[in-house]
């Protein structure tokens, strides 16, 4: 009788369990899909980012020693430049290639690689985080996107600097975005040289943002064009980047 | 019940007696029990998805595919039979774990390659973002409500009263005579039960003061925001791969803790168990004899 009872009593436990398993499941994954309670989970986001800034508005992120550094760096997302235009340039070394700054600014730029590379570099070894959870510590080099504002001179209703980059993923265009307070961050570079050599394609030659305190996907590869902004509406999807628009990723990537 | 007064004092005139329906746990200890109950379950199930996204752990500042894990779930593919298997690796040791990890049947009976299967993940079906959203909004239900719970339970004399491990409990004498009770499921009856054994004590202490914390401050040492404006975080734990893998760790003895709980509960009535959590009333175990 007890052992029934017991018996009984397990399997009333392991149904409620599976039956309470099932229903979270399909609870949660329903729960996502109402537009209200997305919305409220999205906005811890907002919370993250104000605490950051908070706590860290001007801090810089940790540098490393050369013998930190990772043996292989990885290289994920594009590992290729798209288009006939890109490739021609990478095997002529990017000899008549040349970086444009426009949009909200009192002089838009074509700046030459050359060019680009005799501004004053800033080389620092930073780790970079994917938002898969690896990382990887690398040395870069090349000028401070500061610098480079600076000499577009920004209007100012600037409030978005948007990276438009030569790779396409899955058929959209990649590009990226940061607020000027990232902008000029003395760490944001534009890396046109990884771990003491010339940018390989992989990691997206010729010129790669540095955005030291954000995960990966923030820091736009195969970068051709640098446009500031008021807003980011009517960009693309709108939402201030290729994985933000695609997948639903988070704009601010400090977490 | 105020929540100024005391939930069980054993020295009281009208002790209570064992069949007796007395108040037992406090409204606030309720109610973020059962917040964090749900918290800690779509943190666990979220942070599950987010593992899958990349299924090694390691150990250091730095690792990512080509540095070696020191543990990851995969899908091997047997080249005599053709046929795969999922497995589990941890150091050089590796197990089968087909139809649980690495390799599994979704509800549909499709069969998937990653880490952890859809039943145990939120969302069910692969997604790293949703999965991060979920997880970075509830890990500021996690974080507030025990900053709040604990701050509150050290003013209402929670912890002084019902958590502090007093000195004769740390006797080793008086742990182990706990452990052989324990371990013979003879739980303490009548005006006893009110109050919590040196066992429980230990394991909420623990959870309240070690692993709760450490999964918060791990989690945020994974972030490379404050990582900047506070590396000793990230430091203490030897790097941002080691701080993973330590969150990752702290994650299962979690579950370890919460298969336990609910083994207790269920051996020590269920219902009674359940309905002081919820209600606050709880009726006492009736002494041998009464």
């Amino acid at each position: 009788m007890t052992e029934k009872l017991i018996l009984s009593r397990r399997r009333l436990i392991r149904a409620g369990a599976v039956g309470a398993g099932g229903l979270l499941l399909t609870g949660c994954d329903r729960l996502f899909e109402n537009a209200a309670f997305r919305s409220v989970l999205e906005s811890g986001e907002d919370l993250h980012m104000a605490t950051q800034r908070a706590l860290g508005r001007d801090a810089l992120a940790r540098e490393f020693s050369v013998h930190e550094m990772s043996p292989v760096f990885r290289a994920n997302g594009s590992r290729e430049g798209s288009g006939e235009a890109y490739k021609s340039q990478l095997a002529q070394g990017f000899a008549d290639w040349s970086l444009k700054v426009d949009g909200l600014v009192e002089r838009p730029l074509a700046m030459p690689l050359d060019v680009l590379k005799a501004l004053p570099l800033r080389s620092q070894i930073t780790r970079h985080d994917c938002v898969e959870g690896w990382s990887a510590i690398g040395q870069w080099r090349g000028p401070r996107l500061a610098h480079l504002l600076d000499l577009a001179r920004l209007k100012p209703q600037t409030r978005y600097i948007v990276f438009h980059c030569a790779d396409v993923l899955h058929g959209h265009p990649y590009y990226e975005s940061i607020d000027l307070v990232d902008a000029f961050h003395p760490q944001t570079i534009l890396a046109w040289e990884m771990n003491g050599r010339p940018l390989e394609e992989k990691h997206g030659a010729p010129l790669r943002l540095r955005v030291e305190r954000q995960l990966g996907y923030k820091h736009a590869k195969f970068v051709t064009r640098i446009e500031a902004r008021s807003s980011l509406e009517g960009l693309y999807g709108g939402r201030g980047g290729y994985w933000e628009d695609q997948g639903a990723y988070a704009w601010y990537a400090g977490i | 019940m105020s929540v100024g007064q005391p939930e069980c004092d054993s020295a009281a005139p009208d002790r209570p007696r064992g069949g007796a329906l007395v108040r037992r746990h406090r409204l606030s200890t309720r109610v973020w029990h059962w917040v964090n109950a749900v918290t800690l379950l779509v943190m666990l199930m979220s942070g599950l998805m987010i593992f899958n996204a990349h299924p090694r752990l390691y150990w250091g500042e730095y690792g990512a595919n080509f540095d070696e894990p020191w543990l990851k779930i995969g899908t091997l593919r047997n080249t005599r039979t053709g046929e795969d298997s999922g497995f589990l690796q941890v150091g050089s040791r590796r197990f089968d774990t087909t139809g649980v990890l690495g390799l599994w049947k979704d509800a549909e009976g499709r069969e998937r390659r990653h880490a952890f299967p859809y039943w145990a993940t939120i969302p069910s079906q692969y997604s790293l973002s949703v999965a991060r959203i979920w997880h970075l909004a509830f890990a500021w239900v996690l974080a507030l409500g025990l900053l709040f719970h604990l701050l509150w339970s050290l003013i209402n004399g929670h912890l002084r009263r019902d958590i502090h491990v007093t000195r004769a409990e740390w006797n080793p004498r008086h742990l182990w005579h706990e452990i052989w009770r324990h371990a013979r499921l003879r739980f303490p009856t009548g005006a006893a039960a009110l109050r919590y054994n040196s066992l429980q004590k230990l394991s909420y202490a623990g959870v309240l003061f070690i692993l709760l914390p450490l999964m918060i401050v791990t989690g945020l040492a994974m972030s490379p925001a404050t990582d900047a404006w506070a590396p000793i975080v990230t430091e203490a734990f030897g790097g941002r791969q080691s701080a993973r893998s330590v969150h990752f760790i702290a994650a299962f003895l979690l579950i370890a803790f919460f298969l336990v709980h609910i083994v207790m509960v269920v051996l020590a009535g269920p219902f009674n168990e359940v309905r002081a959590m919820i209600s606050g009333n709880y009726r006492l175990p009736k002494e041998k004899g009464e």
